[in-house]
């Protein structure tokens, strides 16, 4: 059996939750959570840690040189970094809109990278 | 003689304070033609405009969105009234009758004659004169603010080795957005035994980069003539003094600071509003009034608070409360309130016992705590208790007060909100 | 080309030096080894205007102290300085203290200052409200000032260029030679000036310039200065320039008002070796406050928004060195400038001026020489009809940068196109005060950046905090 003591990222809240694993690395039991996202969190956290990823792509003929993009969901944790190689060879053409897709399906993750402001 | 225009209402500021003012004054009754919002950048947004990382929203939305997110929201929504918008202006003075003087390149100088005005100006950094760092003053040393400009907005990098000063938000999130793009972060020195910031934001920004958080640990010295070379941090005592012997020097071309927020108060005291020494924001009423009739604050100019969310409720209590004060309300009496015992503030700092909603007072705390109570009384008298588990400066509490409660107090008197023993 | 005279230093000294001779039909030029004026000890003192009772009578400091004090009100004037004659006060806390600024007022009429008093504790607290209960009593000397250090050496700079002097930045002289009359100034970049006679105003690095030119030694010693200086919140601290009795190392810890409204609080005094490091040091400033405390309780660290270290070229007789080199009088070496030295600097340059001539004759005078320069725009202290037709004129000035002091894009372009212009972050902070506030350039510094390179038609990675390597921003992340 083991027991994790982990800080749920899921909102500023930062909740303390436990999770225990049996000996097989099942979950047996997830406590301290107070919404669901937590729960699922901590259960994530455990098995296959994910985060979202926030960044900016270069913008091609815009009144800004960069556009702030995220994920559109959370990705696989150790796939952080080659997803900022993909983001940074990315590019994107004015006007560009919150929203807008500039990768599809991000390192296979499902995830797409999309722009989070507006830029004429 | 410079042009003169007539607005029911001017808000100072075109961040998320203003803006959530703005339409709330609008949903409380004043024309939207007769509200006015200025804004010194040259687009609204504020700050949220450089924060791109996500977070923001899940209390007000519900939903998880970035900074750009979260204020084009509010964007969309001021662009489909006719609140007017002047980008690119910059309030040059306030006068104690109500009058706005602001300026900007097309229109140049002209005065607002205003029946309420909102102060919603945000705050700014601490700047490292504040800090008694020794060493040189190359190039290299910013605050963490500054930095994200540079990275999210501007595309550059303002360096490559950095040491973090400060572990409040902006400095953690900027822990990661530098390791992301490139940049090796040595560690986060923080002069406290505790963290400022969200835990959240040292799991994820910290934690999962392995970049240490040193803790009752400060910056010393900068070295280096031209651009930052390294740092001398050591570990502090009790009274945030260094310790001899715990110097260590850390090769970096970057000291990044994150070392407070203040509010963003120089029209403010130019008219002589009533501060708070503690929140060095001005002092309100449960509406956001300050001490000069018709002129309200909110948001991060009032108190730097923790989530936009919060901001934005406020701003729409002050929005309300100017509504109010423009169409006619009757004289308050009122009743203050004070936080002790490690309670550091409360905002508001009074409030009218004739009011007939519930009241949130907010406040933050001196110190980490667990398992504590946090109590209000009046007169020696217990109103309402809750038990906390954890208590911490970096996160602001509210306690509500009931409107029959206040119908029972006697103008003069003082709410009391403090931590005692569970 | 062969300058008929060549200037080695663009302080305060060697500017208003330049700004005298460029009165004249002559070839000038002002060679400096940073990127701008004012980077040396002129931007980093007291910037008091010393009434001149301080140095033995006697000596040149003396002399020329008591007549830069006179001279600097008008020459701010006329060049657009901030300057206020706000006097000075010599605090004494005990019967010994009062022996002290006895002898000092003694000195100050043999010196020639006019206007002293000496003053009772009650009087002393009616002057500053804020003074310690233990003062005892003052010497108030009514002719010092306090003026912008960096300000005067750049308006001077602006004049001079303006009447034709040229400026060469970044010129680090690696050596000099003479032959046929001629002095050879050859720069470590390789680039080389020839001039008639030379002119070493180079301050720290003054002595060795004297001694690469002819192996002639001065001994002079690197004093180190530290303070803290205050937000503009604590003006009313006090009015005056508060000293306490002067010791071996020089005037003490003075807390003063300067002429921005800021309170300045310092110097420390320690003698260091290398001349090039102003770094603070560690616990120094704590040290300096607990100090200034002793006249003025009420000063704090709490309120400090910015500190910094300057350092003097002290000589070991204590004076000025002004002199001719041996053997060759149209080499004139300015050595061991250091406090009374901004005071003297009016009467520094009139005294070189002089030795000049004597030497080579009175040189024809300019007809159209003009001894004041553009008025800068200070948008924030104009009425508003004159803020109004300037933005009428040039919108420019209508769009805030510099939020803490009220700086306009109007007022920064001035500064990078003036002659003898800000090429960096800092030379625009000294010139205009964008990044002087409270904020220090937190806001503002990126949008500074922008409009240098825009007017510098660099990009915006090439653009400095103050020259050489101190760039505020690498690559493109993207």
């Amino acid at each position: 059996m083991a027991v994790r003591n982990i800080i749920c990222v899921a909102c500023p809240r930062g909740c303390p939750v436990t999770v225990t694993l049996d000996d097989a690395g099942n979950i047996t039991n997830v406590e301290g959570f107070t919404c669901k996202r937590g729960e699922e969190y901590a259960r994530a956290e455990v098995t296959h840690p994910e985060r979202s990823l926030t960044s900016t792509v270069k913008v091609i003929g815009g009144s800004a040189y960069v556009v702030p993009v995220k994920s559109s969901t959370a990705i696989p944790k150790e796939l952080l970094f080659d997803a900022m190689k993909e983001v940074n060879k990315a590019s994107i053409n004015a006007p560009v809109h919150i929203g807008d897709v500039v990768i599809k399906d991000l390192l296979g993750t499902g995830a797409d990278i999309v722009a989070t402001n507006e830029i004429d | 003689m410079s042009k003169i225009l007539n607005y029911d209402l001017v808000v100072v500021g075109g961040g998320p304070a203003g803006m959530a003012a703005a339409l709330s004054a609008m949903d409380n009754g004043i024309p939207e033609e007769n509200i006015i919002i200025l804004e010194r950048a040259d687009r609204l947004g504020g700050i949220l405009e450089q924060c791109i990382h996500t977070g923001f929203g899940l209390t007000y939305f519900g939903e998880e969105l970035s900074g750009p997110e979260y204020a084009q929201r509010f964007i969309d929504l001021v662009e489909k009234t006719k609140i007017a918008v002047k980008t690119d202006t910059m309030v040059l003075n306030l006068t104690k009758d109500n009058q706005v003087i602001c300026s900007n390149r097309d229109d140049g100088i002209y005065t607002i004659n205003a029946k309420a005005i909102i102060l919603a100006m945000g705050c700014r950094e601490r700047p490292r004169g504040a800090l008694d760092i020794a060493g040189s003053r190359p190039a290299g040393v910013m605050s963490a603010g500054a930095a994200q400009k540079y990275v999210n907005i501007d595309g550059y990098m303002p360096g490559h080795k950095v040491v973090i000063l400060g572990s409040g938000d902006i400095g953690l999130i900027m822990a990661r957005r530098m390791t992301l793009e490139g940049a090796k972060v040595e560690c986060v020195c923080e002069v406290m035994p505790y963290s400022g910031g969200l835990q959240r934001n040292i799991v994820q920004c910290l934690e999962d980069f392995d970049i240490p958080l040193y803790l009752s640990c400060t910056v010393i010295q900068v070295h280096g003539k031209d651009r930052v070379t390294g740092v001398t941090i050591a570990n502090v005592d009790d009274k945030m003094l260094p310790i001899p012997g715990t110097e260590r020097y850390i090769e970096c071309d970057t000291l990044m600071l994150s070392v407070g927020l203040i509010p963003e108060n120089e029209l403010s005291q130019q008219i002589g509003l009533e501060m708070d020494p503690v929140t060095r924001g001005p002092k309100v009423n449960e509406m956001r009034e300050t001490s000069h009739k018709g002129v309200f604050a909110c948001g991060n100019v009032l108190q730097v608070h923790d989530l936009v969310d919060f901001v934005t409720q406020e701003s729409q209590i002050a929005g309300k409360g100017a509504a109010q004060f423009i169409k006619g309300a009757p004289e308050p009496e009122y009743v203050n309130c004070k936080g002790i015992n490690g309670v550091r503030y409360t905002v508001p700092q009074r409030i009218n016992k004739n009011n007939e909603e519930e009241v949130k007072i907010y406040f933050r705390v001196a110190n980490v705590y667990k398992d504590k109570r946090v109590v209000v009384t009046v007169g020696g008298k217990e109103l309402w208790n809750r038990k906390k588990i954890k208590l911490a400066p970096g996160e602001m509490e509210n306690v509500f007060i009931k409107p029959e409660d206040l119908k029972e107090m006697k103008a003069g008197d003082e709410i009391v909100v403090s931590v005692e023993e569970a | 080309m062969v300058y008929d005279v060549a200037i080695i230093g663009a302080g305060v000294v060697g500017t208003l030096i330049a700004r005298a001779f460029s009165k004249y039909d002559m070839n000038v030029v002002l060679i400096e080894k940073t990127a701008d004026v004012a980077m040396g000890t002129t931007k980093a003192n007291s910037g008091i205007v010393h009434a001149g009772f301080d140095a033995q009578s006697g000596t040149m400091k003396a002399k020329l102290n008591v007549r830069g004090c006179a001279l600097m009100e008008d020459l701010c004037k006329e060049l657009f300085v901030p300057y206020e004659k706000n006097g000075s006060l010599v605090v004494a806390f005990n019967d010994q203290e009062l022996e002290t600024i006895k002898v000092l007022y003694d000195r100050g009429i043999t010196n020639g200052v006019p206007d002293m008093e000496i003053i009772d504790a009650a009087k002393l607290r009616e002057l500053e409200p804020n003074i310690s209960e233990e003062a005892k009593g003052a010497l108030w000397a009514k002719s010092a000032g306090i003026v912008s250090p960096y300000e005067l050496a750049i308006a001077a700079a602006e004049c001079a260029c303006g009447n034709g002097v040229e400026f060469k930045r970044n010129f680090d002289v690696d050596a000099i030679t003479f032959a046929d009359g001629v002095f050879s100034v050859k720069c470590k970049c390789g680039c080389e000036v020839a001039a008639k006679v030379v002119i070493n105003a180079a301050g720290l690095g003054a002595a060795e310039i004297a001694k690469k030119f002819n192996g002639e030694e001065y001994e002079v010693i690197g004093r180190l200065g530290e303070y803290g200086l205050l937000d503009r919140s604590c003006a009313g601290t006090c009015s005056h320039t508060i000293f306490q009795c002067p010791n071996e190392m020089g005037k003490g810890v003075l807390v003063t008002p300067s002429c921005h409204h800021n309170i300045l609080v310092g110097p420390s005094s320690v003698n260091v070796d290398d001349v090039d490091d102003m770094s603070v040091r560690v616990g120094a400033l704590r040290q300096i406050f607990a100090t200034a405390q002793k006249s003025v309780p009420i000063v704090s660290t709490r309120d400090m928004i910015t500190s910094f270290a300057g350092i003097r070229a002290h000589h070991v007789d204590d004076d000025f060195i002004i002199t001719p080199a041996k053997d060759n009088d149209k080499f004139i070496n300015l050595i061991g400038i250091e406090s009374p030295g901004l005071a003297s600097s009016p009467a520094i340059a009139e005294y070189v001026e002089e030795m000049v001539i004597n030497t080579i004759g009175k040189p024809v005078e300019k007809a159209n020489y003009n001894p004041s320069r553009k008025a800068p725009v200070v948008f924030r202290e104009l009425p508003p009809e004159k803020q109004e037709a300037l933005i009428a004129e040039n919108p420019a000035y209508a769009r805030v940068i510099c939020r803490c002091e009220t700086i306009t894009e109007g007022e920064i372009r001035d500064a990078i196109k003036a002659p003898a212009g800000a090429i960096d972050i800092d030379g625009v902070k000294r010139r205009t005060r964008a990044g002087m506030g409270r904020c220090q350039g937190g806001f503002c510094g990126s949008k500074v950046l922008e409009i240098l390179a825009e007017e510098l038609n660099l990009p915006k990675e090439d653009i400095t905090k103050f020259g050489g390597e101190s760039k505020i921003i690498y690559e493109r992340t993207k």
